[in-house]
């Protein structure tokens, strides 16, 4: 019980501080790819303290739902990293809300996003909302469809009942997942404004779709508002880890060691899950916004596969 | 349970009594049909505390035996009979609940105006209401079609207030015409179903056997009755016109509560009457529903009129339940009973859920309209600043309609999700495997319903005026502002207290399908339909879980930083020179579905030369059914009419001549 508590604490305090860090690795690994000096890692802990320090400037029709939304969507991103197991399979909060509510919560921060853009009446604001709603509704299907795979696996819903089932089985290569897997990565990359769907680094107006809709934020809102964004990077690496890669997770009746080997393994996980992703950056170029419903239609069909050949070969 | 102090207290008697009331009320109301004063301020909170007897009356009552009761009404030696069980109970609680806030909501809507009086209007109202009730009540085919017809009539009238207006008589009439064949279809079935006993009873029905070829054709006219007046392809067409053209409680009631009729029919005609459904009724239901559902939300993302975007919607929702009851069926049809049962529950949820949101909302558009006389969503906007309460409460309503959780449009999703996961233990090959990918398509269609609601919410409440008129809107008065408040409340009651509302629900699934949940309704915070194992949603722990962080990072933000606030003009970009044209309209938000799912529509685009010294721009799109199907049937019938109108010539001796011509034939015939 008392362990469950400390993992559960652990893993909450783990995915805040850590969040920012993730970005910052990544950050790092592209530079180095592209042959750039690379920024500091501790380069969005600075930003968030810079920004939290700051008078916050609100556009003169700012609503009160604009002044709520960097709470609600930082909100639901917590609530979100405290359901998702990263350390240990012990997570009282899990027991809660399974995967589907996971995805619920996701749509949540998304529609609160997208409304506090549209607040204002920028023509940026409504572009943005529009495009994130776009790739919301083609990445969802898709989403939910990797985690039905996974869960007609381990026949559970809850994300610690699946990573439990992956852990104990022996090991042996699921084509079904293998297809998931791709699927879930697409999905990774256009859910969090990733290129080639979106591209965190720019500030050119035609392309972008997330800092679109942040354009009108500013200081402690703005800090949230990319903090939640750097927990939602950490929570879809947490996610993929614990369908497609959990071992060395805590088991639930583990004890207070195995919850610190599960750390620095975890550590290890997202460290190389960062330099994958600053590879995929890297070597991709950014689409059209409207190829993006091809790419997403490429996750979702690589999802149904994953789900036809698992009840096809009941693997 | 003891009722000692009541006396005889028994439920079915005491809705009657209601039916009686609202009866009785509306009748009241034409004693002066033009006092506004009166209709509004009596009549209307008087059938509004009606429908609250009516709820909390089928809540007791659920739990209460079934009873029947033959009525003195009716022809003679054709009295009517009536029956009240769980399943009646669920929807006259629907009933009850939605016509207490719409009731409510009316009394303080309805003004004096152009259109029918408000007296008449009072009666026509309640008749509607009554008549509903006594649809659930009937138990007998006569009783049934006769409430069937009058509740279609009584709507009809209702569509068509403003009868004046050609656009609102047409769609009148489509509505008309699409509910008679409809209830043609039911009294085929029900023609089908009494099995050569010749006796109309629901009772006779459920004793008579059912051949299979019998049964099936039964159900399929059933379904097509039915689904006419939900809205299922392809006779969904008259549903974005009527609703539309009524004022917005009639359409929050057609929306929120009419609708569900249709839900309560299909339910009692195959698991009641028919009682042993075949699975590939199951089937073909599953299939239209999620089509319907998902061609229902396509059309509603590129609305401009904020009314048709909500009646698109409906559809969209009465198709989600309508793949849940074939869920049910196809369950039912292979013998899994508990599967069968909580796909019944997500069923009923939905109908409770849809009926809360979507008559919320609708109430909302209406109040929008009074306050700024617009419908169209390319000349609103911004309203958050001058109806806050409006705003307020149409925030709950739209994140409950785009299913997120924790409100209540996730809860039955959440359920169906499940049973469709389940369907991979159905015994028969293939579709164990196909029906999954349905789970896969009602998640496209949840997805698709948020971006829907964000426009909805975004266009009308957000953003800057698009018309300078709009600064003078103003929130509406006290009785309105109850009437979405109870809404609101009930959608965050149904969503965080599900398993409460399950352990009523469960009743009927125990008496249509004889299987219960059992020991997995006793933790009342923690649903777990299977197994908590297999999956368990707390929805009020998520809740205070989401409030609690927010809470704390407010504070925590309030505390340590200096909360200042500095006002100014809105960034964007350095642009400067904003102005409320540079929003998106509502056919800007629709531009990626019009682009994604361009073969769903009929686009006709009109671009102006570039000559034109006064340019029009303008997009219309139509319903591809009107040229699939409508307009050749309409061709075909017009064809046949003008055929037969050669006939007629006019002239005594041609009409003189077809008599002598019948006459010789026949009398070849009988010689």
């Amino acid at each position: 019980m008392i362990v469950a508590a400390t993992n559960q604490l652990l893993e909450l305090a783990l995915a805040l501080l850590a969040a920012p860090l993730l970005l910052g690795w990544v950050n790092k690994c592209r530079a180095w790819l592209q042959n750039r000096s690379a920024p500091s890692i501790w380069l969005p802990y600075r930003n968030l303290h810079k920004l939290f320090h700051k008078d916050a400037v609100l556009a003169d029709n700012a609503s009160l739902l604009f002044r709520a939304a960097p709470y609600v969507v930082f909100g639901s991103m917590v609530v979100a990293a405290a359901i998702i197991p990263s350390v240990g399979t012990a997570l009282p909060s899990a027991y809660v809300a399974d995967a589907i509510a996971l995805v619920g919560l996701f749509a949540t921060a998304r529609v609160f996003m997208s409304l506090a853009a549209m607040d204002i009446g920028t023509a940026f604001g409504t572009l943005g909302a529009r495009r994130e709603m776009m790739i919301g509704f083609l990445a969802e299907p898709a989403l939910l469809m990797v985690i039905f795979t996974a869960s007609l696996i381990a026949s559970s819903t809850s994300l610690v009942a699946i990573s439990t089932a992956f852990v104990t089985r022996e090991l042996a290569i699921y084509p079904s997942l293998a297809f998931a897997a791709i699927a879930f990565m697409l999905v990774l990359l256009a859910e969090n404004a990733r290129i080639p769907v979106d591209n965190p680094a720019t500030h050119l107006e035609l392309t972008m779709i997330h800092e679109a809709m942040l354009l009108e934020y500013s200081a402690r809102h703005l800090a949230l508002m990319e903090w939640a964004a750097a927990l939602k990077l950490f929570n879809y690496a947490a996610i993929g880890i614990a369908l497609f890669v959990p071992w060395g997770i805590a088991r639930g009746d583990a004890g207070y060691v195995e919850l610190l080997a599960g750390a620095p393994i975890l550590a290890l996980k997202l460290l190389s899950f960062g330099a994958g992703l600053a590879l995929i950056e890297t070597l991709s170029a950014k689409l059209r916004i409207f190829r993006a419903p091809e790419f997403l239609a490429t996750a979702f069909l690589f999802a149904v596969l994953g789900m036809l050949v698992h009840l096809l070969l009941g693997s | 349970m003891s009722w000692s102090i009541w006396g005889g207290y028994s439920p079915i008697d005491a809705t009657l009594v209601l039916i009686g009331a609202w009866l009785l009320l509306g009748v009241a109301g034409l004693f002066a049909p033009r006092n506004t004063r009166f209709v509004a301020h009596v009549i209307f909170p008087l059938g509004a505390l009606v429908g609250l007897a009516m709820l909390v009356n089928a809540v007791v009552g659920i739990t209460a035996p079934v009873e029947t009761r033959e009525m003195l009404l009716g022809l003679p030696d054709l009295p009517f009979h009536a029956r009240q069980d769980a399943l009646a109970c669920v929807f006259l609680a629907l009933l009850g609940g939605g016509s207490f806030g719409i009731s409510l909501f009316a009394a303080g809507y309805f003004r004096d105006g152009p259109g029918a009086a408000p007296g008449l209007l009072g009666f026509q109202y309640h008749v509607f209401l009554a008549s509903m009730a006594a649809v659930l009540l009937a138990d007998d085919a006569y009783a049934f079609m006769v409430a069937w017809e009058s509740m279609a009539l009584a709507s009809y009238f209702l569509v068509v207030t403003q009868h004046k207006v050609p656009a609102i008589q047409r769609a009148g009439f489509l509505y008309l015409l699409i509910a008679h064949i409809g209830a043609l279809a039911i009294l085929l079935s029900f023609g089908i179903l009494q099995g050569g006993s010749w006796h109309f009873t629901f009772d006779a029905m459920r004793s008579a056997s059912h051949p299979a070829p019998w049964a099936s054709a039964a159900f399929f006219l059933a379904l097509a009755g039915f689904g006419a007046k939900a809205g299922l392809l392809p006779l969904h067409v008259w549903l974005p016109e009527a609703h539309p053209a009524a004022p917005s409680p009639v359409s929050a009631l057609l929306s929120g509560v009419m609708l569900k009729m249709a839900v309560y029919g299909t339910l009692r005609v195959a698991l009641d009457l028919i009682g042993e459904p075949l699975w590939w009724w199951g089937l073909v239901t599953l299939g239209l529903g999620l089509g319907t559902a998902l061609f229902g939300v396509v059309f509603a993302a590129v609305q401009t009129d904020m009314k048709r975007l909500l009646a698109y919607s409906s559809i969209e929702n009465l198709g989600i339940a309508f793949s849940g009851a074939g869920l049910t069926l196809m369950f039912r049809g292979f013998g899994l009973d508990t599967l069968a049962a909580i796909a019944l529950l997500a069923t009923l949820y939905h109908c409770l859920n849809h009926a809360c949101f979507k008559s919320l909302l609708f109430l909302a558009t209406g109040s929008v309209l009074h306050a700024t006389g617009e419908r169209n969503l390319g000349k609103l906007g911004g309203l958050i600043h001058h109806m806050p309460w409006v705003a307020g409460l149409a925030l709950i309503g739209t994140l409950a309609l785009a299913g997120l959780p924790p409100l209540n449009g996730f809860v039955s999703e959440w359920l169906l999700l499940q049973v469709f996961l389940f369907t991979a233990s159905v015994p028969q090959p293939f579709i164990d495997m196909f029906v999954p990918l349905g789970a896969a398509l009602l998640a496209l269609i949840t997805a698709l319903s948020a971006y829907v609601m964000v426009k909805f919410y975004g266009v009308i409440f957000l953003g800057r005026p698009r018309e300078p008129a709009l600064d003078k809107a103003r929130d509406p008065g006290g009785l309105e502002r109850l009437g979405l408040a109870w809404f609101a409340l009930a959608c965050v009651l149904l969503g965080v207290l599900p398993v409460v509302v399950l352990r009523f629900l469960e009743i009927v699934s125990a008496q249509l399908l004889g299987a219960t949940l059992g020991d997995r309704l006793d933790s009342w915070w923690l649903l777990s339909p299977i197994s908590a194992e297999r999956a368990a949603y707390g929805p009020i722990v998520f809740l205070l879980g989401l409030v609690a962080v927010v809470v704390v990072a407010a504070l925590v933000v309030r505390r340590y930083y200096h909360a200042g606030v500095r006002r100014g003009p809105a960034w964007d970009c350095g642009f400067g020179r904003l102005d409320s044209r540079m929003q998106d309209t509502a056919e800007g938000f629709g531009q990626p579905i019009r682009r994604i799912f361009a073969p769903f529509f009929v686009i006709t685009r009109i671009v102006p030369s570039p000559s034109d010294t006064s340019p029009v721009y303008a997009v219309q799109i139509d319903d591809p059914f009107w040229g699939w199907l409508y307009r050749p049937i309409d061709r075909t019938v017009q064809g046949l009419a003008a055929l037969v109108s050669r006939l007629q010539r006019g002239r005594i001796s041609t009409y003189l001549l077809y008599s002598f011509l019948t006459l010789i034939g026949l009398l070849v015939l009988v010689l």
